[in-house]
């Protein structure tokens, strides 16, 4: 690793640095990608909501954008090696003035597109035709819902956030989203509301389908189960309220070796809005970029060094391995 | 609460216990691990029947345990305080029955 090319994350020093150990003890470490089949692309850092559990400590004053020549850059490479499956995440993507240029592009080559959204942004009055150009661009829609009960996620996202988010999530369900027949995909993503773990993904589906079906008359496809990883604002919050130590015993506790061949990171590249490539939206935001072995930035892509490259680890993975392990599409246990 | 005989660190020492009896120790993971699972009572309605009873036997670890898969699963705070007063309730109802005892032998003793 080229030091000019890794500074090192933020809260190292207080989690100490074992997880490559860890995965040497099983015979995984170096851990290596297989191919890039998901190419996840922060296009902005701006977002209208402030929330307590933020990895991006994304913010409205956040003024990072990918510029066109980025994101034609990706389009371009997507098209070139075949990469089928775009996410695209934020901050709030829907701040991004190029979004539904991008959407409309994506549909035209055939790419299966996925948008993560918080979902109050779909009331503002600017993106209130949002969920007909999701529809018509056939995007995954998924939705951040990190709890079923309105006070965890008002809790976490800010007072009133969680009846925006139903509103949000009836729109989508009026233009054919999570019905149905109508192929029109939406899933939600649940995170933990403090300094605990996730529970079992279909437990927790099961719950969030009867509250929302039976209060709110809200359906939905698929429920994704995110650990919160130990990093950006959910790290100030674990340190503000004493539970470091305590949160990364608990990862450490319950490591699962099944789940690190699955991790997301072995399929995934991250693109930064700056056209930098990471192994995932995490060491992004520690500007942990990928080794300094492969190229570095989307410009330079090489899909097959970047393929088997080695991937760069901190402890802060240990939470993709925790329990049945996490990805951005959820449990690594299905 | 005594910080030198209970500190949180230990409930990771639990799966250790087979130490000395480990043939003993694996009947009782076998089993405990059946009867909290999944059966006809979901997962959920479990930790909450766990949750009570750590709190009426004052188990720091298992208190420790249970909120928090209660908090994993979902459960809501207001939830998980209505199934303590259950045990809260049950602990006082199973003390006032014994009143019963207490009655019976003044009703003999007395003249």
């Amino acid at each position: 690793m080229n030091p000019d090319r890794r500074r090192a994350p933020p809260n190292d020093s207080e989690m100490g640095v074992d997880f490559v150990a860890k995965l040497a003890e099983i015979g995984q470490n170096p851990l290596m990608a297989a191919g890039v089949q998901i190419m996840q692309l922060n296009i902005t850092r701006c977002c209208n909501l402030v929330c307590r559990h933020c990895h991006v400590k994304a913010t409205p004053d956040r003024t990072e954008m990918m510029s066109l020549d980025v994101l034609e850059e990706c389009i371009r490479i997507a098209r070139q090696f075949r990469i089928n499956t775009i996410d695209i995440t934020g901050g709030s993507p829907e701040l991004h003035p190029k979004l539904p240029w991008l959407l409309h592009t994506l549909a035209d080559d055939g790419k299966h597109t996925m948008v993560r959204t918080n979902l109050a942004i779909l009331l503002e009055d600017r993106f209130r035709g949002f969920p007909e150009l999701y529809r018509d661009c056939k995007v995954e829609v998924v939705g951040s819902l990190p709890d079923y009960l309105e006070e965890r996620t008002d809790r976490q996202r800010g007072a009133g956030t969680f009846k925006k988010c139903i509103l949000a999530l009836q729109n989508l369900n009026a233009v054919g989203y999570g019905r149905e027949g109508t192929g029109l995909v939406l899933d939600l993503a649940h995170n933990p509301a403090g300094s605990y773990l996730p529970g079992n993904q279909a437990s927790l589906e099961a719950e969030y389908r009867r509250t929302l079906r039976d209060k709110f008359n809200v359906e939905f496809n698929r429920l994704f189960v995110l650990t919160n990883c130990p990093i950006g604002r959910f790290h100030d919050f674990l340190v503000r309220s004493g539970n470091l130590d305590d949160y990364m015993r608990m990862l450490r506790q319950t490591f699962n070796p099944v789940a690190v061949p699955n991790v997301m990171c072995r399929t995934m590249l991250s693109v930064g809005w700056d056209g930098r490539l990471y192994d995932c939206d995490f060491n992004q935001v520690l500007d942990l970029p990928v080794n300094s072995d492969v190229p570095g930035h989307v410009r330079d892509f090489d899909s097959g060094r970047l393929g088997n490259r080695h991937i760069v680890l901190g402890n802060h993975c240990y939470a993709c391995c925790a329990g049945a392990g996490s990805s951005c599409q959820g449990s690594l246990e299905k | 609460m005594s910080d030198a005989y209970y500190k949180p660190e230990d409930l990771a020492d639990f799966p250790n216990i087979g130490e000395y009896a480990p043939d003993l120790a694996k009947g009782f993971f076998d089993y405990y691990g059946k009867a909290t699972a999944a059966g006809k009572l979901t997962e959920r309605e479990k930790a909450l029947i766990a949750l009570t009873v750590a709190t009426v036997r004052h188990c720091p670890y298992c208190i420790d345990a249970y909120t928090n898969k209660c908090l994993s699963l979902g459960v809501g705070n207001d939830e998980m305080m209505e199934a303590i007063h259950v045990g809260a309730a049950m602990v006082a109802g199973d003390t006032l029955a014994h009143a019963t005892q207490m009655r019976k032998i003044v009703r003999k003793k007395e003249m």
